[in-house]
């Protein structure tokens, strides 16, 4: 297991599972919950600063990004205009090129608007951002994005924050199958065994928000799709049987009395 | 000698309307809201403004400025 590695744009990280920042009661919450995670890689969003309350606390002084690998995301951007304006300011603040894209397309289901994410993913990728793309669940756009730079494909499970886990374990196999970049899958997951069904599946890892933080205790959850991911891991590595139909006795036949 | 009158502007910062004197430098605007710099970054009418900079960038009448951080999000 040592030579298995998790490497997105040449960065090398030791846990598989990549949590998002948003959501939690507070901002300690969020801290120990990550902590605890075993994460490296954090998704964190661009907003305005409050400029009337002051004293209000800043993410960077909860969870330090010397120590843990702050991946910006255009959450809440629904045309490329905007998730490029995000993605470049997010750059400014401190040299950021690993981000996350997500453009999305409905406000009710959240779904991602592949034209203009696969148009924002070619123009960053030229101005050299290394961009990991949350997409449908659609082999045939994860190859496009895959052809237009992406370093990472990250499709959706469900509807992001909806906890139903993976929808279509047939085409996460399929881009599983096509593509060498890494793999991650993000949103929709529920439980911790719905991160061991990704991995199994052959993704490289996922990524986690709502389902740790609005878990009824989020810290044991956070513990739970830690081990989950690394059962998951272990599991695709190890080979599985073959599926059968019959049943097939797994005491010898020979010499019963 | 002729006393120098200070005019009063309105720029938005961070969608809000502010009164600032004309010409105030961007710096001190930025200054007086106590924000770490190394934590946020700075847009003025949507274009970036580089942060070593802001020194030598004068207020106009209606300029938008943005200052951006991150927060938690998924």
């Amino acid at each position: 297991m040592s030579k298995d590695k998790f490497i997105i744009a040449k960065k090398n990280f030791k846990s598989r599972l990549i949590v998002g920042t948003g959501k939690y009661k507070n901002m300690k919450e969020c801290a120990r919950a990550i902590n605890l995670s075993g994460a490296e890689l954090v998704t964190v969003a661009v907003r305005r600063v409050n400029i009337v309350d002051k004293k209000k606390p800043l993410l960077m002084d909860y969870i330090d990004p010397k120590k843990i690998t702050y991946l910006p995301n255009t959450a809440g951007c629904f045309n490329s205009k905007d998730a490029l304006r995000t993605l470049r300011l997010a750059r400014e603040i401190g040299g950021w090129k690993l981000v996350k894209l997500e453009v999305l397309g409905d406000k009710k289901n959240l779904f991602p608007e592949m034209i203009e994410t696969l148009k924002s993913t070619e123009i960053l990728t030229k101005e050299g951002f290394q961009v990991m793309v949350y997409c449908n669940d659609d082999p045939l756009m994860a190859k496009r994005l895959e052809n237009s730079g992406a370093c990472a494909i990250m499709p959706l499970a469900a509807p992001i924050g909806s906890g139903l886990g993976i929808l279509n374990q047939v085409n996460i196999k399929i881009i599983r199958n096509q593509t060498k970049l890494p793999l991650i899958i993000d949103a929709g997951l529920g439980q911790a065994s719905d991160a061991t069904i990704a991995m199994e599946l052959g993704c490289d890892g996922v990524l986690v928000n709502t389902a740790i933080a609005k878990a009824k205790k989020p810290f044991d959850m956070a513990i739970a799709f830690k081990n989950a991911v690394v059962a998951g891991r272990s599991s695709y590595l190890a080979g599985r049987i073959n599926k059968s139909i019959m049943g097939e006795p797994s005491s010898p036949k020979k010499g019963i009395i | 000698m002729k006393k120098k009158i200070k005019i009063k502007i309105k720029i938005k910062i961070n969608g809000k309307i502010k009164n600032v004197y004309k010409n105030s430098k961007l710096s001190n605007i930025i200054k007086s809201f106590k924000i770490p710099l190394k934590k946020v970054a700075i847009e003025l009418n949507e274009e970036i403004v580089d942060k070593k900079k802001l020194n030598k960038i004068s207020l106009k009448k209606n300029d938008k400025i943005e200052i951006v951080h991150f927060i938690g999000g998924g």
